[in-house]
């Protein structure tokens, strides 16, 4: 009988002595959370992507609450995401103005030239080492280190040796504009449509000479709106988007090398080339 | 000298990861940057010094005196668990910064079988308590040191070309391996 009764009471008491141990240390060290962390930290995407400055979401859900960080300061969870975060915090839900990734680039296989052929690790990080394929030492330079940051299968590479973005996916997380070795990738906000594609502080002959798409500065476009548009080494650079009046436009995309323009642009120039291709074709 | 002996024997030749192949989850699992090797071990040279303190007490005041030595497992994994529990409620309310740097090892630690291994080779050999002290200590700075190794031999793998089918834990096991056979050479050094 007392070789089972000891040993039952004795683990039995070991038991107890360790679980009373726990709750009365439970209640002595409790470290007292905010609830609303815990609840922000729920309703965050957990993608731990670092976009909005901190290091992962539960880092932000705590910067919010003190008041660090914008009920809005998460990219990839949009504008949901921020009402939510605002309506825990009992704050009107700030206007969030999604952002994609934009590509300042149009150096198409066809239209920036070889200076060589490109053996090597086919990454662009590695490629800009070397100073790349392409003559243009500011343009992409199409190997996809974007492509392969990109956490939410926004981007692909296109036909043209340029990548593509799908601005529905994007959540302007920001790893691809961290990615490119040439820093051609920014965020803009969705709605801007005037974008200059082109990035080479060549001088204009040069500059047009090594990609048929390149900004070769001749300020047609600052003539056509002087307060949004200005010239800077070489290029021309939007300095005031919401300068840019809609009746500008049409002057702006008078542009010679169509470097820049509107954004949408591109697909609309390859669907009317493939048109045009189907036309001639026997 | 004796006691200078159980620490060189538990850090290079009765190693726990490389000797005993106990612990290999965290080895395996944390070793792929050397800043979060260190974290874990420090984290396990932590509870395995803790663990070899109290279960000697559990063991030689409680199970010895009633002929329990049989209940040693169950009652090492309550210290175990229990302990963990307190050191982590412990340091979140006294020190934040180090339990933002320990993090999730911490919670781990609990079910890593190094740590009972140490608690069960502790009684097995009978050592005094200095002695089992001393043994914790030791077992823990091995663990480190072999995981920090790790560390940087797989940061460096990084950057090296290994064939598809051995990437990822393949070819950490082999290099596991090669580091035990490296750490066989020190089992001539004390009797």
């Amino acid at each position: 009988m007392m070789d089972v009764l000891v040993p039952i009471l004795t683990m039995g008491l070991l038991g107890l002595f360790f679980s009373l141990g726990l709750v009365f240390a439970y209640k002595k060290l409790r470290v007292e959370e905010d609830p609303r962390v815990v609840a922000i930290a729920d309703i965050l995407p957990q993608a731990n992507c670092g976009a909005c400055g901190y290091s992962g979401c539960r880092a932000f859900a705590e910067a919010v609450v003190k008041g660090d960080a914008p009920t809005n300061g998460c990219p990839v969870g949009g504008e949901q995401v921020a009402a939510q975060v605002a309506s825990i915090l009992g704050e009107e839900a700030q206007a969030l103005v999604k952002k994609v990734a934009r590509l300042h680039c149009r150096g198409t296989k066809t239209a920036a030239k070889d200076r060589g052929e490109y053996i090597g690790v086919t990454t662009c990080r590695a490629a800009h080492l070397v100073g790349g394929q392409k003559q243009c030492s500011y343009g992409c330079l199409g190997f996809g280190d974007c492509i392969q940051a990109c956490l939410f299968d926004a981007m692909e590479m296109g036909d043209d040796g340029l990548p593509r973005i799908d601005e529905n996916k994007c959540t302007a997380c920001g790893r691809c504009v961290e990615a490119c070795p040439r820093n051609i990738i920014e965020l803009h906000p969705v709605d801007q449509e005037i974008i200059v594609f082109c990035r080479s502080l060549d001088r204009g002959p040069l500059a047009r000479k090594v990609c048929k798409n390149a900004c070769i500065a001749c300020g047609i476009c600052v003539r056509a709106c002087p307060e949004g548009i200005i010239l800077e080494n070489n290029l021309a650079k939007i300095v005031d988007y919401k300068k840019i009046l809609p009746e500008q436009i049409p002057a702006i995309e008078k542009c010679p090398t169509k470097a820049i323009g509107r954004i949408h642009r591109a697909s609309e120039e390859e669907q009317a080339k493939t048109n045009e291709k189907q036309a001639f074709a026997p | 000298m004796e006691l200078l002996a159980i620490f060189i024997s538990a850090i290079l030749i009765n190693n726990f990861v490389l000797h005993y192949f106990l612990g290999i989850c965290p080895f395996l699992g944390v070793s792929k940057k050397i800043d979060s090797a260190v974290s874990m071990g420090l984290a396990v040279t932590f509870v395995m010094t803790i663990t070899a303190i109290v279960s000697w007490i559990i063991n030689h005041w409680i199970l010895i005196p009633f002929n329990l030595e049989y209940l040693q497992i169950v009652s090492f994994i309550l210290i175990i668990a229990s302990l963990v529990q307190l050191v982590e409620m412990f340091i979140r309310k006294s020190s934040p910064p180090l339990y933002q740097a320990l993090g999730i090892y911490l919670p781990l630690i609990t079910t890593n079988c190094a740590i009972m291994g140490l608690a069960l080779l502790a009684a097995l050999k009978n050592y005094n308590f200095v002695e089992t002290v001393i043994f914790g200590v030791g077992s823990g700075v091995g663990f480190t040191l072999a995981i920090v190794l790790m560390a940087g031999i797989r940061e460096q793998l990084d950057l090296a070309d290994v064939p598809e089918p051995l990437k990822g834990a393949g070819i950490a096991l082999i290099v596991a391996g090669i580091m035990a056979l490296g750490f066989f050479g020190f089992s001539g050094m004390i009797k």
